[in-house]
Formats: structure tokens, C-alpha cells, sequence
């Protein structure tokens, strides 16, 4: 890829203009349980020109960054169904190192436009959903029984507690396996499959959803962080306003959370569903 | 603001359950503050870094050429632990911003063995194998990360 600088760009217009980007990458990504990676890694290969490997390093240290930020305050506000992420976090991690090791076997083209159609439809059946109760008609799950994962969280839009009980933990695990593959396969994608599986699969709240989503893509992340070090595509000079703008945006986006009304995050959640089905649909399909 | 410990339990009333939800929301503060802590040492670390570089390159803040060298495919920065330790040693902006990123990458493992003590205090030896697992899943992609690199 032919790299081409604005000549005019300093390296200290760069540091602040990728803070300011970052910050808002960071609260969307608190709200909605994903990674910063569709906005960081467009903005760096399209606005800045940056190698794509540069990209995919720090925006994988993003996805940390908004986890750990976002989760410092979902965990005390009992938003994080810790037992649930736990549980699931086997799945992703056996998931992504079988994804990593497979990557170069596959093919990354047909993934693309696979995981574009799944996202796809996730978004339409979440749209389809947003007027049903969480757990509603729920059907018992022992696993869920035996583990206690069920939980309940203070909704603050609301003004009351919500109790919800956990169900299709089998069918949960399988997705999580999938989308721990997915994204140690094309690095992207994590929280993007996570929550439509929480949501639709497990049928906890959408807030739950997104803010145990959060809690686990850091460590999906993390996985693969030491390999990109490893690898010299963690460059310090991007890296350090993408975390800084992105730790303190997800602490800033993890205060709205609670006092957003859930039909509002679901709605955003599926409009930014659409568009990264729509990007990785134009990678498979074109590039 | 924070509405922690003021909920209600669906359980009020069993023998125990008290001092069960009390373990349950220690551990929650302690998962809690690790994060923050995690997150607010490598911010504070990272923004030194950055700091120093350009404290230590007044040429940084106008003169346009240095980006490309800074951002562009074959820039130099340390890649290996012994690297960063010299240069955050020599006071090195990028190896000070390196550390901060170390630590960020290394705060959700922590979060996951020190998730594995929490447990064993509260008895569950369901989640003690669980959440083994999953750190050492996590300790195999290191091994398997560096061995590939």
C-alpha cells in the first residue's frame, strides 16, 4: 500500500487529532461492548494513511483499553454478569487460539462475507426483538441453574431492579467458540458477535449484554496482544493517543450506560451491527 | 451515584446468604479496583511517555517531516521486554509509552488469576477450574505469540 503523508501534518497535530478520535471511539465501544476497532482502524488506514498492521496493533490495544476502562465501573454496578463472562471466556479463548493457528489455511475472503451475512441478520433479529421483555418466556436451563448465572442489575433509567434468569447456555458456548475463532482469524469482530449471542442466545438485558461483552473481549484481546508486540505491529507513537483517548472516553461512556434507556442502545447497537456487516461484506466481496 | 450493596436480593432470608452476597460483592470491589487501577497506572504512564517524547523532540510539535519516520512501516521502537526496560531506564518516551501498554495488555490476565484466588475463598471449586482454564488458555497464546513471532 503506497503510503502518502499530508505534508503538512505535524507529529503533534496527529497525537491530538487521534486523542480527540479515540475518546469517542472509547465511549461508544463502553456502551455498546465493542472494541474501538471499527473506528480506530478505519480512521488510521483511511485518514492517516497508516500500515494496516499498525492499525490492527492499536486497535487491538484499544479493545483492552475499552474493557478495562468500561468494566472497572460495569463490575461495582453489578451491570457485568461476571459468572457468565467467566463461563463463556473458556469458550473464546479455546476458540481464538484455534483461530489463530488456522489462520493462513483459510481463506480470510469468504469469512468476510460468511460473518457479514451473520452480522447482518443478528442486526435484523435484535431490530425484530427490541419490544420484548429479557427472559420473557425464557425455557429453564439446568446448566444455568447448576452455575447460577442467573442475576439481576439496578437500571437506573428505569429506576428499578431488573431480575433476569439465563438460558440456552449450551447453544451461548458454541457461538462464543465460533466468534472466539472469528476473531483470532481476521482480528475484528469480537464484541460484534458477542452481544447479538448474549442477546438473542442467553437472552440477558441488552445493558447486561453489552457490559459482559465488555468484560471479555480484553481478555480475548489480550491473547493476541502479546503476538502483535512480539510481531513490532504495536507502534508507541500511534498506540499512546489511541489509549489514552480510549481509556478515558470508555470511563466517560460507562457513566451513560445505566442511565440510557435500553430500546435506545439497542437501536444504535444495530445500526453500527449493519455497518460492520456492510464492511466486511465490501472486504470480501471487493478487496 | 453508585447503586452498589442498596439492591435487594432475590434471597433474603436464607441462613448464610448474607455472608454469601458480602463475599460476592468484596470480590466484585476487588475485581473493580484492579481494573482501575490497572487502567489509571497505564494512562498515567503512557501519557509520560508521550511526555517525554516530546519534551526530549521540540522538532515534534512543527516540523511535519518527523511523522512519516514516526508512523511509517520500518520505525524504530523497542519489540522485545529487554528493549523497553533500557529505554523507559534511559528515560525514552516510546519505551516509557511501551511499558504503559505492557501493563494495559497485562491487566485483564490479572483480572482473570486473581479471579481464580476470589473463587477459592468462596469455595466454588466450579469456577476455580473455570476460570484456570481460561488463564491457562491465555498463558498457551503468549507461549504460542512469542514462539510465532
Amino acid at each position: 500500500m503506497q503510503l502518502h503523508y499530508n505534508g503538512s501534518m505535524t507529529p503533534l497535530l496527529f497525537t491530538l487529532i487521534l486523542f480527540a478520535i479515540s475518546l469517542g471511539a472509547g465511549a461508544l465501544g463502553a456502551l455498546l461492548g465493542l472494541g474501538g476497532g471499527i473506528i480506530i482502524i478505519p480512521a488510521l488506514t483511511l485518514l492517516f494513511n497508516i500500515n494496516i498492521r499498525y492499525a490492527i496493533g492499536a486497535s487491538i490495544v484499544s479493545v483492552i483499553a475499552t474493557s478495562s476502562g468500561a468494566a472497572a465501573a460495569y463490575v461495582r454496578e453489578r451491570m457485568t454478569n461476571m459468572r457468565v463472562a467467566m463461563f463463556l471466556e473458556m469458550a473464546t479463548s479455546a476458540g481464538a487460539l484455534c483461530g489463530a493457528y488456522l489462520s493462513g489455511i483459510v481463506a480470510g475472503r469468504w469469512l468476510f462475507i460468511v460473518f457479514g451475512v451473520v452480522l447482518g441478520y443478528s442486526a435484523l433479529m435484535m431490530f425484530h426483538k427490541r419490544h420484548a421483555m429479557p427472559s420473557e418466556g425464557a425455557p429453564k436451563d439446568a446448566l444455568a441453574d447448576r452455575l447460577q448465572l442467573h442475576g439481576a442489575y439496578f437500571d437506573e433509567a428505569l429506576g428499578h431492579e431488573v431480575a433476569y434468569r439465563v438460558s440456552g447456555t449450551h447453544l451461548g458456548f458454541v457461538l462464543m467458540y465460533i466468534a472466539g475463532v472469528v476473531s483470532g482469524l481476521l482480528g475484528i469482530g469480537s464484541g460484534a458477535l458477542k452481544v447479538p449471542a448474549l442477546d438473542l442466545a442467553m437472552r440477558l438485558p441488552i445493558k447486561v449484554s453489552t457490559a459482559t461483552s465488555n468484560f471479555m473481549i480484553g481478555v480475548t484481546a489480550a491473547a493476541s496482544a502479546g503476538m502483535y508486540f512480539a510481531r513490532g505491529d504495536i507502534d508507541p507513537f500511534i498506540t499512546a493517543p489511541v489509549v489514552a483517548g480510549v481509556l478515558i472516553g470508555s470511563t466517560g461512556g460507562s457513566l451513560l450506560l445505566g442511565r440510557l434507556n435500553s430500546s435506545v442502545i439497542r437501536i444504535v447497537f444495530v445500526v453500527v451491527l449493519l455497518w460492520i456487516s456492510a464492511q466486511m461484506l465490501f472486504k470480501g466481496l471487493w478487496i | 451515584m453508585m447503586e452498589t450493596g442498596t439492591a435487594p436480593t432475590p434471597h433474603d432470608g436464607m441462613p448464610g446468604q448474607k455472608e454469601h452476597d458480602l463475599r460476592i460483592h468484596k470480590f466484585e470491589l476487588l475485581i473493580s479496583n484492579l481494573l482501575r487501577t490497572g487502567v489509571c497506572a497505564s494512562l498515567f504512564i503512557v501519557l509520560l511517555g508521550t511526555l517525554l517524547s516530546f519534551a526530549r523532540q521540540p522538532g515534534y510539535a512543527n516540523s511535519p517531516g518527523n511523522l512519516k519516520h514516526l508512523t511509517a512501516p520500518g520505525a524504530k521502537f523497542p519489540v522485545t521486554l529487554p528493549e523497553v526496560a533500557s529505554g523507559v531506564r534511559d528515560l525514552r518516551g516510546q519505551s516509557v509509552v511501551m511499558a504503559g501498554v505492557l501493563l494495559l495488555i497485562a491487566t485483564p490476565v490479572m483480572r482473570v488469576a486473581v479471579s481464580i484466588l476470589a473463587f477459592a475463598y468462596q469455595r466454588d471449586k466450579t469456577f476455580v477450574l473455570i476460570t484456570s482454564i481460561v488463564l491457562a488458555l491465555l498463558l498457551i497464546s503468549f507461549m504460542l505469540g512469542k514462539a510465532g513471532g
